[in-house]
């Protein structure tokens, strides 16, 4: 479970001899603490003529007591000064040996090919100045709500992002923002979520914000304040750092797994002040069990994971149709018919969170795992079919997709494929069950009411399906 | 108590030329410069045997045995002995706040005349000796026999002696003025170029006014010096884009020429109310209206050490019902050229107007041809204390010149404090 090999590199003699046998140096990620800062350095902001989420960004970073700089680039300051900031200012030639924690980019005024030279002009003089574990962050507009030369230039920024986020090394991610118009004041928690150290193994990523009238007054520091969250697969892994996790936004937190896990489960809920549920989530009536249950105990649910999942490895040839259903029903049919299960009974509350748990295997296919691969396509499936749904009662579904992370699962992977999934990633190393826990943390947020329809990889920006 | 307060005459100004460190003055002491500078004020304007009401200058580093020095050098001076003095010290608002405190007095009736200015040394500085070799000296003094004095005297060793030197530091940060200066200039993203055509302008325009004779009834030669030490009059923004920085590390904007020189010299001013002027058959070149001073917190990096004249002005502004663009010419202390730009940016930046100064509109920009026209402390230097006597009888004889019109003085100091006011005619 450990990264003997990150830790070598990381240590003194390691140092020194790694590059030497060009060995990749991964580095070691800044993780989010309680207590810390949303984000701990100097924060660039620019944006291209014509944008619109300057002053949302400056709300943002005023909230979060920021260390702001701007470029001197249109009315930039200005809005700085009505979101009550009073940014440093970037100027070429005059930033000596200044280095920035952030780099963000308000790309929505980039309206055809020619203005796309914005990227090049923001991110160029600075591309040098990141800190390690720094954040590069375009926000543009959701080109399938554009037409012609805008929508053809908001499609491009993402060859940008993604590949800012595989030359910048040091732990620095990079992620594409789009944003639909009249959805400007959603941007606040995948803002925060995207700058802070808790976002440490999500790279490479597109995220979507949809316009949504709920705006809820939220305590930051505790967002789940007064929520239930049900978390699938609880007792350990993933899914014990989720519960643990939503418990630490303030969540009373019902883990959920199966019998001959209890005691472990009991000692996860327990550590939390949650409480626990044992059940096979491929029982007929696990969907109304739970219904029935949530409803008794806490008046409804707020936050649904579906966390668990197995894996049952064997190629095509190789694997038995009960090894093929056992993995879809844990993986696939259960999530959706509890989902269906919970929502037909009323169950989710309003400003209700679904989260699916992918893998990056169901984007990229993967050796071995047809039955797997299956499943995890089909969780993205589910996001895709009930997205709309669920937004007409104020509720999101959106799913991670973990690449490489260090569990229980990953460390009965074999050595040489382990290594693999580690490396072949622009991170180059595996990340923590908490790194899932955070992006599920940061969909669950009532903050986060524009999040819908989402699927965020938590990869490292693994090259697989990339 | 008056009923009015009176209007405070500037009737005019001397200084001796200012001298680079360890230069033409490296032997000159802060008394002898100032004394220099109060002899040539008292032939100009014939006060030989007359009573003034009082003297303030002082200096920033100054000798402990120093402590009287403005009533000492009065004493000296062929001023009538009456006249009183005192020493006051504001870092290097010394001189233009002890011009203020002068012209209070006379605003206020306590006394009719008064003389203002400053003094610095940095040649010859106070050195101090270490702190535990200074203990131990005067545990030595405390004894009373010869044999308990020289047994005291064995107790220091080799390492005790040390000598203190003054440094340019901010006591709490350990910068010295130019990285804390670095900062704020990075900061406001002032860039090279910027700060080098400043310092280019201020030596062209000191220059151009020597050249003119503005400067012959400001200035006594002083030990073979006429003009400014500093002065360099061929200098261009070429010649001071070849040197390299000196704050900031190596990519810093701000180098020995566009940053002030250590220096010596002094100034003083003479201010009067309008009656004693007349009295004594005395011209009037301007009004010293009003004085602002301002201080911001800088050292936990809340804002920069030199930016308080930022804060000082727009109070001077809204006192007086006047805009930023209300005046014909301004002085803009020069400690060093990114100083001076960074302030006028703030001015014209919504942000810094909106969030530091809780106004809704910026303060704006301003006529850079009206700015520091017969050149400032990049090219004349800066001996600290004297600086603010330099500037109030430059502007009081521009505008003197010009026949009428409004100036705006301003001066940073260490500390986060910094002095401004408003000179009119
Ligand atoms: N670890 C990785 O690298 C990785 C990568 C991609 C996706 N994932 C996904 O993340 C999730 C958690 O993975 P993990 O690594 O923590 O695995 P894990 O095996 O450590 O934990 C899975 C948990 O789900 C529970 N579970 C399994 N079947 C269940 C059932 N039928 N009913 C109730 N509970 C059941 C298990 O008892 C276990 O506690 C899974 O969905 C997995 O597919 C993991």
């Amino acid at each position: 479970m450990t990264d003997r090999y990150r830790s070598f590199v990381n240590s003194a003699i390691g140092r020194q001899i790694a590059p030497r046998l060009g060995l990749p140096q991964p580095p070691v990620l800044q993780r989010h603490r309680v207590g810390d800062p949303v984000v701990d350095g100097p924060v660039l902001v620019g944006a291209a003529p014509g944008g619109r989420l300057a002053g949302a960004i400056a709300r943002t970073l005023a909230a979060v007591g920021a260390e702001t700089w701007t470029t001197e680039a249109g009315d930039l300051r200005q809005t700085a000064a009505d979101a009550g900031l009073a940014p440093k200012i970037y100027a070429d030639g005059a930033a000596g040996d200044q280095r920035f924690k952030a780099l963000v980019l308000d790309a929505t005024g980039i309206a055809d090919v020619d203005a796309l030279g914005e990227l090049h002009a923001f991110f160029h003089p600075v591309a040098r100045r990141l800190q390690g574990c720094g954040r590069i962050i375009v926000l543009g507009t959701t080109p399938e709500l554009l037409d012609g030369s805008a929508r053809i230039a908001q499609r491009a920024l993402e060859g940008f992002t993604r590949s800012t986020g595989k030359e910048i090394k040091r732990g620095v991610t990079s992620q594409l923002v789009y944003v639909a118009p009249d959805a400007e004041d959603r941007i606040a928690s995948t803002l925060r979520f995207l700058l802070s150290p808790r976002s440490a193994f999500v790279s490479g990523q597109v995220v979507r914000i949809m316009p949504s009238d709920r705006d809820p007054e939220l305590n930051w520091s505790e967002p789940l304040k007064g929520k239930v969250a049900l978390v699938t697969g609880a007792s350990r892994g993933i899914g014990e750092a989720i519960a643990q996790t939503l418990a630490r936004d303030g969540a009373h937190v019902v883990g959920l797994d199966i019998a001959p896990l209890a005691d472990e489960l009991a000692a996860v809920t327990g550590r939390i002040g949650g409480s626990a549920i044992t059940l096979d989530v491929t029982d007929d009536d696990a969907g109304a069990v739970l219904a029935e249950r949530l409803k008794a105990d806490h008046g409804g649910v707020d936050v649904v994971v579906h966390n668990a999942g197995i894996t049952r490895d064997k190629t095509l040839g190789n694997m038995k149709r009960e090894v093929w259903d056992q993995v879809l029903a844990v993986n696939l049919r259960a999530p959706e018919a509890i989902t269906r299960a919970l929502l037909d009974a009323g169950t989710i509350n309003r400003d209700g969170r679904i989260v699916g748990v992918a893998s990056i295997a169901g984007i990229a296919g993967n050796f071995g795992q047809t039955n797997y691969a299956t499943s995890k396509a089909g969780v993205i499936g589910l996001v895709d079919a009930l997205a709309a749904d669920v937004a007409a009662r104020d509720i999101t579904i959106n799913a991670v997709a973990p690449g490489f992370i260090e569990t229980q699962m990953t460390a009965k992977v074999p050595l040489g494929i382990r290594e693999a999934g580690r490396r072949l990633s622009s991170l180059g190393q595996g990340g923590l069950p908490v790194d899932v826990a955070e992006t599920i943390a940061w969909y669950a947020s009532p903050a986060s009411a524009g999040v819908n329809g989402n699927v965020v990889r938590v990869c490292g920006q693994s090259l697989l399906g990339a | 108590m008056p009923a009015t307060v009176r209007r405070v005459a500037i009737v005019g100004g001397n200084r001796i030329p200012f001298a680079r460190s360890n230069g033409a003055y490296a032997t000159a002491s802060n008394s002898d410069m100032l004394a220099a500078a109060l002899d040539g004020l008292i032939d100009r304007f014939g006060l030989e045997g007359k009573v003034i009401g009082e003297v303030a200058a002082g200096a920033v580093l100054k000798h402990s045995r120093d402590f009287n020095m403005t009533r000492e050098v009065v004493l000296g001076s062929r001023l009538d002995n009456a006249s009183a003095a005192v020493d006051l010290q504001q870092a290097c608002g010394t001189g233009l706040q002890a011009i203020n405190y002068v012209a209070n007095k006379i605003a206020l009736g306590q006394i009719d005349s008064g003389i203002g200015g400053g003094v610095d040394t940095t040649s010859d500085a106070p050195l101090a000796i270490g702190d535990k070799l200074r203990k131990k000296l005067v545990a030595v003094n405390a004894q009373r026999t010869t044999a308990d004095k020289v047994k005291a005297l064995a107790k220091i060793r080799p390492g005790d002696i040390r000598l203190d030197i003054p440094a340019n530091r901010e006591p709490r940060t350990g910068l010295s003025m130019g990285d804390h200066q670095a900062i704020t200039a990075k900061e406001w993203g002032i860039t090279r170029e910027a700060q080098d055509e400043l310092t280019a302008a201020s030596h062209r325009n000191l220059a151009a006014a020597y050249d003119r004779g503005f400067f012959d009834d400001l200035i006594t030669p002083f030990r073979g010096l006429e003009r400014d030490g500093n002065l360099r009059p061929d200098s261009t923004v070429e010649k001071l884009a070849k040197l390299k920085p000196v704050f900031g590390g190596p990519d810093g904007t701000m180098t020995a020429g566009n940053s002030t020189p250590l220096s010596d010299g002094a100034s003083v001013v003479l201010l009067a109310s309008e009656e004693w002027a007349e009295a004594n058959d005395l011209p009037v070149l301007a009004y010293l209206t009003d004085v602002q001073t301002a201080a911001v917190g800088y050292v936990d990096g809340e804002e920069g050490l030199l930016m308080a004249p930022a804060y000082a002005v727009p109070r001077l502004l809204d006192r007086h019902g006047l805009t930023l663009q209300d005046f014909d010419y301004y002085e803009i202390h020069e400690a060093f050229a990114a100083q001076v730009l960074s302030t006028l940016k703030a001015w014209e930046d919504p942000t810094f107007c909106k969030v530091k100064l809780g106004r809704d509109a910026p303060l704006g920009s301003i006529d850079r041809d009206k700015l520091n026209v017969n050149g400032s402390s990049l090219a004349a230097a800066h001996p600290f204390a004297a600086t603010g006597g330099r500037i109030i009888a430059t502007l009081a004889k521009l505008l003197d010149e010009r026949g009428g019109g409004r100036g705006l003085v301003s001066i940073c100091a260490a500390g986060g404090q910094g002095v401004t006011a408003i000179v009119e005619r």
